[in-house]
C-alpha cells in the first residue's frame, strides 16, 4: 500500500465560516481502490471538506492534488473534470425530469437532445457496472434506494474515479444499506475509490479499509480499519468515553393507557393517501417507538399529533378523553407535550429565549393585558439553570447551536409535566453530548409515569429507548416487537415492506 | 352579421391582437422555466416600443427600430440578472422596480423628444401587412404582419428548445432544482441569463410590434397591460409554449371579439365590453391556474451556501 500513489491528496485545508472554523489544517489522501471512511459527530467538518473536494467551497488555505497534479476545484465542473463524484445527503435530482435525462444532464453530448442516444448510453454505463433503473421512468416515481442509485450512476456516466457518498445509509432500511456496500466492493474491483462519510461506527467496521477520524474539524486520528475497534474510534470521535443511556429494566409500567390513536387516515400535502388507519396505544410510564424509513406517513402521524393538521378519519384519546384534532391548545389542555420534528419550527427565532420558554402559556404571564416580565424572567432563568441551557435569558433564540434550541423545546415542553409527551426526531441533527441528554430526560419523563411516544427514523436510537417497538410502512403499522425480542434484522424487513423487498432485490442482481 | 366574412375578420384580428402578448408570453415561459418571474415585463415592453419608435424614426429604417428594440429588451433583462440573478434581490421587488424604472425612462425621454404632442407621433412607413391567399375568403385571416408569421412560428421552436435541446434540459433542471443542477456542473447563473436574454429579446419584440406595426405610433398607453396578461397566460398556459399560445388566443379573440361587438353598436355600456377580455382570463386562470405546476425553483435566487 505504501508505494501507491495516492489518487487525491488534500494537504492543509482550511476552511472558515465566520468565527467558525470548520476544516482546521486538513491532510487527507486516497489511494487507488481504497474505500476510506470519514467518521465524526455532526459538525465535525466531513461534509464541509468532501464540498471542498467537489468544488462547492473554496477552501481558505491549503491546495488539492489530483492524479499527482495540483488541481484548482472552482466549481462541481471543475471536479466532475478530474474524476470526482458526489452522491450527497439530499439527492441533486430533478424529480420532473427522467432517469437518462438526471444522468446526462450537463454532459449531453451535443446541443440536441438525441434521446435514444441518451439511453443507449446510460444503459451502457448500467450494464458495465451492473445496476438496473429504468432510464425513462421520472426520478419522482422512485423509491429512496432507487434514486441513490441514479446519484451513484450519474457519478460513473461522468467517469468518476474517487466517488463521495455523504451519509448514503440514513435513508436506506439496514437491508438495503448492505446491498449498497455489496455494489460500493463491487466498485472498488473496478478500480475506483470510495470516501464514504458517516458517523456509524458499525459501517466503518463493515465497509472501509482506512477510516479518518475528525472532530471540530482537525483530523484526530487515521488508522486501518483491520487494526481498530468501534471502542477506539468512538473515543477518538467524541474525546471521551460514551456513557450510553440505558433503560431501567426493574421499571413498571402502568397498566393505565395514556395515548390511544385509533384509525387515522390523512393524505400528504399531494392527496396521496399517507396514512391507512393507524391505531396503537401508549401506556402511562410506557416509551413506544415508531420505527420506518422517511416517507412513510411519520410526518402526517407527527403532524396531527401536534394539531397542525386534521386527519379524515380516526381519533386520538388522552387519558380517557377524545381530543380535538387540528387544534394545538385542545392539545396543551389535554397535556400533551409536542417535541416537534423540526427544531426550527419549535422556536421562534428571533424571539429571545425567555419569550420562547414561556410562549406557549403566555396567558399565565400576562397581566391586564400586559406581559409580566418580571416573572417571565424569573421562569425562564430557573428553566435555563434546570435544563442547563448554555444561553443568557435575553438571547435571541436562533443565535443558539441545535442542542440548545432543542433544550428549550424541552424545557418549555416537559415543565409542564405533560402526560404524553410526542417526541419526532428528537435528536436529529445533534452531536453525541445533545443526544445523550435529550434521551436522558425522555426516559426521565417515562419514569416520572408520562406515557412517551417516539417517532425517529434512527433505528438505533429506537431501540436504546423503546419498551415496544412499532413499524410503520406505506401509512400502517405493519409490526409491534417488545423490547425484548426485537431484532434489527427482523425490524429492517418490515421497514421496507415484504413486496417492496422483493423489488429492491431485483433491482439489484 | 355572422358569416364567413365576419368570422374571417374575427380571426385576422384575433392573430394580430394574440401577436405582442404570444411574443412577450413566450419571453416570459422561457425566463420562469430557468426559475425566474420577470415582472419587468410590462416596462420592457413599453420601453421597447418607445426606443423602436425613435430607432425607426431617426434612421428611417424599421429594422434598425427592430434591432434597437430587441437592444432594449437584453438590457432590461441583464439588469434583471444583475439584481435576481447575481445580487439574488427579491425577484417581484426587482421586476415591479424595472417595469417602473422603464416606464419611467419611456415616458421622460418621450417628453423630451416630442415634448406635450396632443396627437401621438406616427410613423410616415411602418410595417405592412403581408397578404397570402390573396382573392379567397381566407384572405383577412392570412392577411398579417411579419412579426405575426414569427411569433407563430417561434411556437414550436421555443417547445423543441425546451424539449429536446440540451440547454432546454439545463433550463428545465435549473428552474426545477438548481441545486442539483449546480451538483451536476452545470453554471447556475449563466443559464439563467441566457434565459433572460432570450426572453428579453421576445420581450422586445412585442414591445416594438406595436409601435413599428400595429399602431404605427407611439403613445403613453401603448403596452396598456399587455405585459401583465403574458405572464397571466404563461400561468394559464403550464409554462408550455402550446398552451401558451392557446392562452394568447384566448384573449386575442375576446378582445377582437370586444371590438367587433362595439362596433356593431351593441346595447351595453362599452366599459362593460372593455372589461370582458380581462373578466374572462381571470375566470380561465381561476380554472386552469389551479392545477398549475410551478417550476419549483421559481421566484427562489440561488445561492450555494459557504
Amino acid at each position: 500500500m505504501s508505494v501507491m500513489q495516492p489518487v487525491v491528496m488534500m494537504q492543509g485545508i482550511v476552511k472558515r465560516f465566520g468565527a467558525l472554523v470548520a476544516s482546521d489544517h486538513v491532510d487527507l489522501d486516497i489511494l487507488p481502490n481504497e474505500i476510506h471512511a470519514l467518521l465524526g459527530e455532526n459538525g465535525a467538518g466531513k461534509t464541509t471538506l468532501m464540498k471542498i473536494l467537489y468544488g462547492l467551497y473554496q477552501p481558505d488555505e491549503g491546495h488539492i492534488v489530483i492524479g499527482g497534479q495540483p488541481a484548482r476545484l472552482a466549481s462541481p465542473a471543475a471536479a466532475i473534470a478530474h474524476g470526482i463524484g458526489f452522491v450527497s445527503q439530499h439527492f441533486s435530482l430533478v424529480p420532473t425530469l427522467t432517469v437518462a435525462e438526471n444522468i446526462v444532464l450537463g454532459y449531453e453530448g451535443g446541443a440536441l437532445l438525441d434521446r435514444a442516444a441518451m439511453i443507449a448510453s446510460v444503459t451502457d454505463t448500467e450494464q458495465r457496472y451492473g445496476f438496473r433503473v429504468d432510464p425513462n421512468a421520472l426520478v419522482r416515481n422512485l423509491s429512496v434506494g432507487q434514486q441513490q442509485r441514479v446519484e451513484i450512476l450519474k457519478a460513473l456516466y461522468r467517469d468518476c474515479r474517487v466517488l463521495i457518498l455523504d451519509e448514503p445509509t440514513a435513508v436506506l432500511t439496514p437491508q438495503d444499506a448492505e446491498s449498497l456496500f455489496e455494489t460500493l466492493r463491487d466498485l472498488q474491483q473496478k478500480h475506483l475509490s470510495v470516501i464514504i462519510i458517516t458517523h456509524k461506527l458499525e459501517e466503518v467496521m463493515a465497509i472501509s479499509q482506512r477510516v479518518t477520524v475528525l472532530r471540530q474539524g482537525r483530523v484526530v486520528g487515521r488508522v486501518n480499519t483491520a487494526e481498530t475497534s468501534p471502542p477506539q474510534l468512538a473515543n477518538l470521535m467524541v474525546g471521551r468515553n460514551t456513557v450510553i443511556v440505558t433503560r431501567n429494566l426493574d421499571h413498571q409500567i402502568s397498566p393505565e393507557v395514556a395515548l390511544t390513536v385509533d384509525g387515522l387516515r390523512a393524505s400528504d400535502r399531494r392527496g396521496v393517501a399517507a396514512l391507512r388507519g393507524v391505531t396503537f396505544h401508549v401506556h402511562a410510564g410506557e416509551v413506544v417507538g415508531i420505527a420506518g424509513v422517511a416517507g412513510n406517513g411519520q410526518s402526517e402521524l407527527v403532524r396531527i399529533l401536534n394539531g397542525m393538521q386534521v386527519p379524515e378519519g380516526g381519533s386520538v384519546v388522552v387519558s380517557g378523553k377524545p381530543v380535538t384534532l387540528g387544534d394545538p391548545r385542545a392539545l396543551s389542555r389535554a397535556r400533551v407535550g409536542r417535541i416537534p420534528e423540526d427544531r426550527l419550527k419549535g422556536v421562534v427565532g428571533d424571539l429571545n429565549v425567555t419569550h420562547n420558554l414561556t410562549l406557549e402559556r403566555i396567558d399565565d404571564y400576562t397581566r391586564a393585558g400586559h406581559l409580566d416580565h418580571k416573572s417571565m424572567r424569573e421562569t425562564a432563568e430557573r428553566l435555563i439553570h434546570e435544563y442547563q441551557i448554555k444561553a443568557k435569558p435575553y438571547d435571541l433564540a436562533r443565535t443558539l447551536s441545535g442542542g440548545n434550541m432543542q433544550k428549550i423545546i424541552l424545557a418549555r415542553t416537559l415543565s409542564q409535566r405533560p402526560v404524553v409527551v410526542i417526541a419526532a426526531q428528537p435528536t436529529r441533527g445533534l452531536d453525541v453530548g445533545a443526544t445523550e441528554y435529550v434521551h436522558q430526560k425522555l426516559l426521565e419523563q417515562k419514569e416520572r409515569g408520562a406515557g412517551v411516544l417516539l417517532i425517529s427514523e434512527d433505528l438505533d436510537e429506537i431501540m436504546i429507548l423503546s419498551d415496544r417497538i412499532l413499524v410503520i410502512y406505506e401509512g400502517a403499522i405493519v409490526g409491534e416487537f417488545s423490547a425484548a425480542n426485537a431484532t434489527v434484522e427482523a425490524i429492517g424487513l418490515l421497514m421496507a415492506g415484504s413486496t417492496a423487498r422483493q423489488q429492491t432485490v431485483e433491482a439489484l442482481s | 352579421m355572422i358569416d364567413l366574412d365576419f368570422i374571417a375578420a374575427l380571426i385576422g384580428a384575433t392573430l394580430r391582437i394574440s401577436t405582442p402578448i404570444l411574443l412577450a408570453g413566450l419571453g416570459e415561459t422561457i425566463v420562469e422555466r430557468a426559475g425566474v418571474l420577470n415582472l419587468g415585463i410590462e416596462g420592457t415592453m413599453l420601453l421597447s416600443a418607445f426606443t423602436g419608435f425613435v430607432a425607426a424614426q431617426l434612421s428611417g429604417s424599421l429594422y434598425v427600430g427592430l434591432l434597437a428594440a430587441v437592444v432594449t429588451g437584453v438590457l432590461l433583462s441583464l439588469l434583471m440578472g444583475l439584481l435576481s440573478v447575481s445580487l439574488g434581490l427579491n425577484q417581484h421587488v426587482a421586476g415591479l422596480g424595472i417595469t417602473l424604472l422603464a416606464s419611467g425612462l419611456a415616458l421622460f425621454a418621450f417628453r423630451l423628444l416630442y415634448g406635450g404632442a396632443s396627437t401621438p407621433p406616427s410613423l410616415d412607413d411602418s410595417f405592412q401587412q403581408i397578404p397570402i391567399l390573396t382573392g379567397t375568403p381566407l384572405e383577412p385571416i392570412f392577411s398579417q404582419y411579419g412579426l405575426t408569421y414569427l411569433a407563430l412560428l417561434l411556437v414550436p421552436i421555443v417547445a423543441w428548445m425546451i424539449r429536446r435541446t440540451a440547454f432546454g434540459l439545463r433550463l428545465r433542471a435549473v428552474g426545477e432544482n438548481p441545486e442539483a443542477a449546480d451538483m451536476a456542473g452545470i453554471n447556475v447563473y449563466r443559464t439563467r441569463y441566457v434565459a433572460l436574454i432570450l426572453g428579453g429579446a421576445l420581450m422586445g419584440l412585442g414591445g416594438a410590434f406595436l409601435s413599428l406595426a400595429q399602431l404605427g405610433a407611439f403613445s403613453h398607453g401603448i403596452v396598456n397591460g399587455r405585459g401583465w396578461v403574458a405572464i397571466a397566460i404563461v400561468i394559464f398556459g403550464n409554462w408550455q409554449p402550446m398552451k401558451v399560445l392557446a392562452g394568447a388566443l384566448l384573449f386575442g379573440g375576446l378582445q377582437a371579439l370586444q371590438l367587433r361587438l362595439q362596433a356593431e353598436g351593441l346595447d351595453l355600456p362599452y366599459e362593460a365590453l372593455l372589461a370582458l377580455p380581462y373578466i374572462l382570463t381571470i375566470v380561465a386562470l381561476a380554472i386552469a391556474g389551479r392545477n398549475a405546476s410551478y417550476p419549483a425553483a421559481l421566484l427562489k435566487p440561488y445561492r450555494r451556501e459557504g
